[in-house]
């Protein structure tokens, strides 16, 4: 037994190296997340319309993107872009594009979701009390709505932190990442050290994640 | 009217959202052509080389604790970078994505310990080898296997779908073998004694007998060799033709093994021969 595998991490700018990685998980999940968050809201808008038009569009659009995984629909917008129309996107376009379309479908089928488990008496006393359309909307439907949909979209929101670490494999090197190269690149003189680095990744993710998690209590609290 | 005005609100909206994702898309676009090669003459003209490699199969590609590209892979890179006279931009790749990297024009050249199969070769054109990969034979000291003959009537550990099982079904059939689906069965049920021997790539048994003690690679260059070369894609002759002049050049002044020395010598120590391993001017013998 040699020296315990948590010098590794303070080797070189071995622990800067994580944090960058981190920061590249978070630059593109946050960016989708915020791209995401109002275009499923429209779109889980939309979904409601009694519009059969609209209807089958959304609904087709919705299980491709269910049905794909992560993974294909990267390669697809990564290589497969490139191959048919010669566009090339970089790493970074493709992931934020990807992780786009995936948070926008699953937060539309949510607040599709949150908007018809709004029973049907809300609306008739809105109109018993002389409330148009618009108002009933903006006044009972959306304060309802808002509250159902915050821990879904929290959950929504740190599963794709976490799911970014999928971007690897088109050549994005993300804190999960960082950290197989740190274990590879010392596995001959500190074999144990795959035990703590993936502690210390673990432990970033965390701190990634908590405060999403308490800013939802937070809101939570208020709008009771 | 009221919803008829919602549904408007809501086409233009989600017009609007197309559009930035176009002018997103847009953004990252090159300049439209980018599914084609690069020449020699453009990689020369932009000052920079786009090679692809491992970033965590050390000893061939690995990144340091100072976020460097090193490894053998690395090191040979780093000399093309320089014969072209051009900085180097290094892309971590993937086993799985390899060939759609070279295929798309995503990098010019991979140099990720990529094994020349002829599948892969209906894909990307292969340069010169530079390394080749035969298979080995672990076995503990006490009981040291030093000739394939040895193994007849005895029991070898193979992982299943390797050149090591096709080989020595097809040319020792009086070996009698115990076939693994994962490479840390096999390397467990050799360390319990639940076979004599234990066959797979040189390369892989050479640097696990090294972390083993007690346990030494009898055999170290076994079967037909592969090869491993760097790719560019298909149809990019100016840069393939370079590459193999400069493989060629290299081999007269032994540049393989000064790789070979300056990265993998560290990791096999004396147990490999790094003749078995490096091949010079693109010359199988």
């Amino acid at each position: 037994m040699r020296d315990s595998g948590i010098n590794v991490l303070f080797l070189g700018k071995n622990f800067l190296r994580l944090l960058e990685g981190l920061g590249v998980t978070l630059r593109i999940s946050l960016i989708a997340v915020l791209l995401s968050l109002p275009l499923g809201i429209l779109l889980g808008m939309f979904m409601t319309l009694k519009n059969p038009v609209s209807k089958a569009i959304s609904r087709i659009y919705l299980e491709f993107i269910r049905i794909m995984p992560q993974l294909v629909l990267l390669f697809i917008a990564y290589f497969g872009v490139t191959r048919m129309f010669g566009w090339n996107l970089s790493a970074d376009v493709s992931a934020v594009i990807v992780f786009t379309l995936w948070g926008t479908a699953e937060m539309g089928d949510l607040v599709r979701g949150a908007l018809i488990s709004i029973p049907r008496h809300q609306y008739d006393s809105a109109a018993a009390l002389g409330m148009t359309k618009v108002q009933t909307f903006i006044h009972v439907v959306v304060p309802q709505t808002m509250r159902r949909l915050i821990p879904l979209t929290i959950n929504l929101t740190t599963r794709m932190i976490k799911t970014t670490s999928l971007v690897v494999l088109i050549g994005m090197t993300e804190v999960l990442k960082v950290g197989k190269q740190i274990i590879d690149a010392n596995r001959f003189e500190y074999p144990t050290a795959a035990l703590w680095i993936y502690g210390v990744i673990f432990l970033l993710y965390f701190l990634a994640c908590w405060p999403i998690s308490m800013l939802a209590k937070k809101l939570e609290k208020r709008w009771r | 009217m009221k919803r008829k005005n919602l549904f408007v609100k809501l086409i233009t909206w989600s017009i609007a959202a197309l559009l930035l994702a176009g002018s997103l898309a847009g953004c990252g676009g090159n300049d439209g052509s980018a599914a084609t090669f690069r020449t020699l003459d453009e990689i020369k003209e932009s000052g920079k080389v786009v090679i692809g490699v491992f970033s965590d199969k050390a000893p061939f590609g690995y990144v340091d604790e100072n976020g460097d590209y090193q490894g053998y892979d690395v090191y040979f890179a780093e000399r093309i970078a320089k014969d072209l006279g051009v900085e180097v931009e290094y892309v971590s790749t993937a086993p799985a994505s390899r060939v759609e990297y070279v295929a798309t024009g995503k990098v010019d050249i991979i140099l990720a310990n990529f094994t020349v199969t002829e599948e892969r070769a209906q894909q990307v054109d292969f340069a010169l080898p530079y390394m080749k990969v035969k298979l080995g034979v672990v076995s503990p000291d006490n009981a040291l296997i030093t000739d394939a003959e040895q193994l007849n009537g005895k029991t070898l550990i193979v992982v299943k779908g390797t050149t090591a099982e096709t080989y020595f079904e097809k040319n020792y059939p009086n070996v009698n073998l115990q076939k693994y689906d994962e490479y840390a069965d096999a390397y467990n049920a050799l360390l319990d004694g639940r076979g004599d021997a234990f066959s797979t790539d040189n390369t892989e048994v050479l640097a696990w007998a090294i972390q083993n003690p007690g346990f030494t690679v009898g055999i170290d260059a076994l079967g037909n060799a592969d090869t491993i070369a760097p790719a560019v894609q298909k149809g990019n002759t100016t840069l393939l033709d370079w590459l193999n002049d400069e493989i060629a050049a290299l081999g007269e002044e032994n540049f393989f093994h000064a790789d070979y020395a300056a990265t993998l010598a560290s990791v096999y120590g004396d147990a490999a021969n790094p003749d078995n391993l490096v091949v010079e001017g693109g010359k199988v013998e």
